[in-house]
């Protein structure tokens, strides 16, 4: 940008207006949100970071596997209805961490959610419904009374459980909608000893389900196959364990003399049901009875279907195990002590640098000043933007960081001013010294800045949770940095250099002559001079 | 504040001169004492690891009518085992416990709610799984791997090797200097800790990067006078650059010493405290090394340079010349006039030519009449 040439600072400065113009505008667009995005160490919540491992040992985790695992916690967390709950993967591989925050929610019911691997059971379908709630003359006017009378009977958000299969039960089967999205999420488990009515994964069906006869940990084995014959396309292929086999045997010979399942047909009729984590997946008939502890589920499957339903059937919902690293709940109390301090700290930080550099550098003090405020504010609209568009929080870590970085913005400054310095030594006119000033600290605030920024880069990329956010925080001030020295600074500094006041060096400059010791300084560029190149070369 | 500015004008123009290269055993001497006392701490104290690192558990009680006595006792109860309390700033109970299961950590957290007669909401709590310490820092590790390739690649295309090397120096000095004083004072570290150091990393090059600018910019040419040697050039260039050094420290110093002074009155412990507590150790080594330790390392290794080799013994026999030239009486023998067949062994015969010359002429002292000697490598003639 700016050359030997003489500089134009008043385009520079229009483009600085411009991008602050505009960078204020991205943040504070009506509508969206006016401050950042505040962390859970700020606000008050739980945090849970999770780390995943492969199923099998030695084996590695995909990018897949990742984004299903958060896709299946994503669920369940919006099944307890939380509004704003945040899920990162932060890494990638192996050393990936899955971190889930949620504001508000007792640490107890978070991990209980996230943590635990999926619940899969086999149960015989009692009978099958249309999935709209039924109506009154079908199950009596009471129906809703009766679920809140009866303790014994449990209702989740998508789920309803009785041990017996009950008036009461029936009516609150009846009643549950399996249109809504929430009942089908998924993420509330069922108790495996207890009658079930639930829906079908898709919404398509109500069922009513008995206790169930096979948990899924009786698998040992699920894969999807193309069978030779190739008729009905890919089926599921499972193998039982002894328990399961036998499991297996008598249930199948039961239902198989049964009729098939439809919509408000017989009940019990001929089918099982395979229910994860609370809703059912599929819910095959049994062609014949089954009496080797081998299965095939066969339902017009394609495969990826296939192979998905063998995922769940194999590990539960989670592709991977997940170990829980680190859970965190902070009070909102603390939390809001936590931001009052940093606020603070920024706060005093600021103003005694201000105080620091108005009285050192006085005049091209308030440069630097101004530039301070102007950095200050771009930083503050910068974490609002990014808030609003790509969910960044801030987190205490993150106005740390950002508070070491007013030192670094102050840092550039001082190099540029104390060039302008050595150079009225070398017998510059403050005009020449504010010009060739620039040029070597340009050269220093673009080398030391890139090292900071590297600094941050390698940090963000590397790390995990809270030292993230700090190098997020200190990489975005470093640029601010940057656009600030080139865009505002330098041009002001130039004006600043221009004006007849300054160069008449009163006490006010911060360049009088007491500054210079003994050495002659003349700041008006009128008169011709030599640089004092004897004392350089002494 | 003047003074400071009279301070760096006569810095400037070299009316004050710290001798920062010269002296540089003294410095030496003064960081490998620094040193050993950190090595030392760190090997004998050890660091004290914050639960992030051994897992555990944190629970943080607000303002509530029970003592240290009590939560203590309470968790006890509970646990079996004793936890640590301590009560930080603005009435906050830390109670810290071994690594604990959710089922347990549970029942502390009603335990402690019903002695101290707070919601069970109001009490945060941390519960860090004991290999989850390894793995952060393990990735911090990385990082820093990382960062250093990666930093050292970049300087020795801005400047050059024997800069980047000075530079690593420098900052690995710094960084143990911050740890060693962690062992040393007990200090926690936890994550925010970890972050700290990785921050001096960037600070510490920044300093140096200032620095060393300013004497590339000093010593480009250098070779092609022979007034001043690398080392007199390097420091010339910090003794100019001081003040700015000295300002940007301060000015980087002081907002962290507001976090440090802010962090502690109100919220006690934590993230803030711990990583300003690093970075302000961190900075102050930064500035002391980018001066004292990064620019005499970086003489040291460009004075073995050839050309800067050679550059100091020109400039050292040219200074010998001036000396003799004041003092013509002078029993040493001058070697001057070396026509370039002149070997070691000529240096009687010469010096009688000189003295001849000298003897009658006090008027043409001076550097420019001396014809100049050539460093020894340069001259031909048998051995």
């Amino acid at each position: 940008m700016a050359t030997n040439a003489p500089s134009r600072p008043g385009r520079t400065l229009l483009a600085m207006a411009l991008i602050l113009v505009g960078l204020l505008a991205w943040a504070f667009w009506p509508g969206t949100a006016n401050s950042p995005r505040l962390g859970l160490d700020l606000q008050g919540g739980t945090q849970v970071i999770l780390t995943p491992k492969p199923v099998t040992e030695g084996a590695s985790i995909t990018d897949e596997q990742l984004t299903q695992t958060v896709e299946i916690i994503r669920q369940r967390v919006n099944g307890i209805g939380v509004a704003e709950a945040e899920i990162t993967v932060q890494g990638s591989g192996d050393s990936a961490a899955i971190i889930v925050a949620v504001p508000g929610v007792t640490q107890e019911r978070l991990v209980e959610l996230v943590g635990r691997t999926a619940l899969l059971d086999f149960r015989a379908v009692w009978s099958i419904a249309s999935p709209v709630p039924a109506t009154d003359d079908t199950t009596g006017g009471d129906s809703t009374d009766i679920v809140v009378d009866d303790t014994q009977i449990t209702t989740g958000n998508e789920i309803v459980q009785a041990p017996e299969n009950t008036p009461e039960f029936a009516a609150g089967v009846a009643a549950l909608d399996c249109l809504k999205p929430e009942n089908i999420a998924g993420g509330t488990p069922d108790n495996p000893v207890e009658w079930l009515g639930t829906c079908a994964n898709d919404g398509s069906a109500k069922y009513t389900l008995q206790p169930a006869f096979i948990r899924g940990t009786n698998v040992t084995e699920a894969t999807a196959v193309l069978p030779q014959q190739g008729v009905g396309g890919w089926v599921v292929s499972l193998t039982f364990d002894s328990e399961g086999a036998s499991a297996l045997s008598q249930a199948s010979q039961e239902l198989f003399s049964l009729p098939d399942c439809t919509p408000g047909g017989a009940s019990p009729c001929n089918a099982f049901a395979i229910v994860l984590d609370g809703v059912v997946v599929s819910a095959p008939r049994f062609n014949e009875p089954i009496l080797g502890g081998q299965a095939q589920i066969e339902g017009n499957f394609n495969a990826e279907e296939a192979q998905d339903l063998a995922n769940v059937l194999n590990f539960g919902a989670l592709p991977v195990t997940l170990e829980v690293a680190e859970i965190t709940s902070v009070s909102a109390t603390l939390g809001g002590d936590s931001l009052r301090a940093g606020l603070i700290a920024g706060g005093i930080g600021m103003v005694i640098i201000i105080v620091f550099l108005m009285a050192y550098y006085r005049a091209l003090g308030i440069v630097a000043v101004l530039s301070l405020l102007i950095a200050g504010l771009m930083t503050y609209a910068a974490f609002v933007a990014l808030g609003n568009s790509i969910g960044y929080t801030l987190t205490l870590a993150g106005i740390a960081g950002a508070i070491v970085a007013i030192g670094i913005t102050a840092d550039s400054f001082i190099v540029y001013f104390e060039r302008i310095r050595d150079e009225i030594r070398n017998g510059r006119s403050l005009r020449q010294a504010a010009e060739n000033g620039w040029l070597g600290a340009r050269r220093t605030i673009i080398a030391a800045d890139f090292v900071t920024l590297l600094a941050a880069i390698v940090l963000y990329i590397v790390s995990v949770g809270n030292v993230r956010g700090f190098a997020f925080a200190l990489g975005l001030t470093t640029i601010v940095d940057v656009v600030i020295a080139f865009l505002l600074t330098r041009p002001l500094v130039t004006y600043f250099a221009r004006s007849k006041w300054m160069q008449r060096g009163s006490w006010f400059t911060g360049l009088d002559a007491s500054r210079f010791g003994d050495v002659e300084v003349d700041l008006s560029p009128t008169v011709a001079r030599t640089p004092v190149a004897a004392r350089e070369g002494r | 504040m003047g003074l400071l500015g009279g301070f760096g004008a006569r810095l400037y123009s070299g009316q004050s001169s710290i001798d920062f290269v010269g002296r540089r055993r003294t410095w030496y001497i003064v960081s490998a004492i620094i040193l050993i006392i950190a090595i030392a701490a760190l090997l004998i104290r050890g660091l004290n690891l914050g639960v992030e690192f051994r897992g555990g558990a944190v629970y943080t009680v607000p303002q509530a009518s029970c003592s240290v006595i009590d939560a203590r006792e309470t968790t006890a109860d509970v646990l079996g085992s004793t936890p640590t309390v301590t009560e930080t700033g603005a009435g906050l109970l830390r109670v810290q416990t071994e690594a604990l299961d959710q089922a347990t950590s549970l029942r502390v957290i009603e335990a402690l709610a019903t002695t101290c007669g707070v919601a069970e909401e109001a009490i945060s709590v941390q519960l860090v799984g004991p290999s989850w310490g390894q793995e952060i820092t393990s990735k911090a590790i990385q990082a820093l791997l990382v960062f250093l390739v990666l930093v050292t690649i970049f300087l020795s295309i801005y400047f050059e090797w024997r800069m980047a090397v000075a530079a690593l120096v420098a900052l690995a000095h710094d960084v143990l200097i911050t740890i060693g004083i962690y062992a040393l004072l007990g200090l926690q570290v936890t994550p925010a800790t970890v972050i700290g150091v990785l921050t001096i990393l960037g600070y510490s090059l920044y300093d140096t990067v200032v620095v060393f600018d300013k004497v590339k910019e000093d010593t480009r040419g250098i070779t092609a006078q022979s007034m001043m040697t690398y080392g007199d050039a390097a420091n010339k260039a910090v003794n100019q650059v001081l003040i700015r050094s000295i300002n940007t420290s301060i000015t980087s110093l002081l907002p962290v010493i507001a976090i440090i002074i802010v962090g502690a009155g109100i919220l006690g412990a934590g993230t803030l405290l711990d990583l300003a507590v690093a970075l302000a150790i961190g900075m102050a080594a930064g500035t002391y090394s980018s001066i004292f330790i990064a620019t005499p390392v970086l003489v040291e290794l460009k004075e073995r340079q050839p050309e800067i080799k050679s550059l100091a013994v020109r400039v050292h026999a040219r200074r010998a010349g001036q000396a003799r030239e004041r003092q013509p009486r002078s029993t040493t023998s001058p070697s001057s006039a070396d026509g370039g067949e002149g070997g070691d062994g000529n240096d009687a015969g010469e010096a009688s030519e000189a003295e001849i010359e000298l003897g009658d002429s006090t008027i043409i002292a001076g550097p420019r009449t001396q014809p100049r000697r050539q460093p020894r490598s340069k001259r031909s003639g048998p051995k």
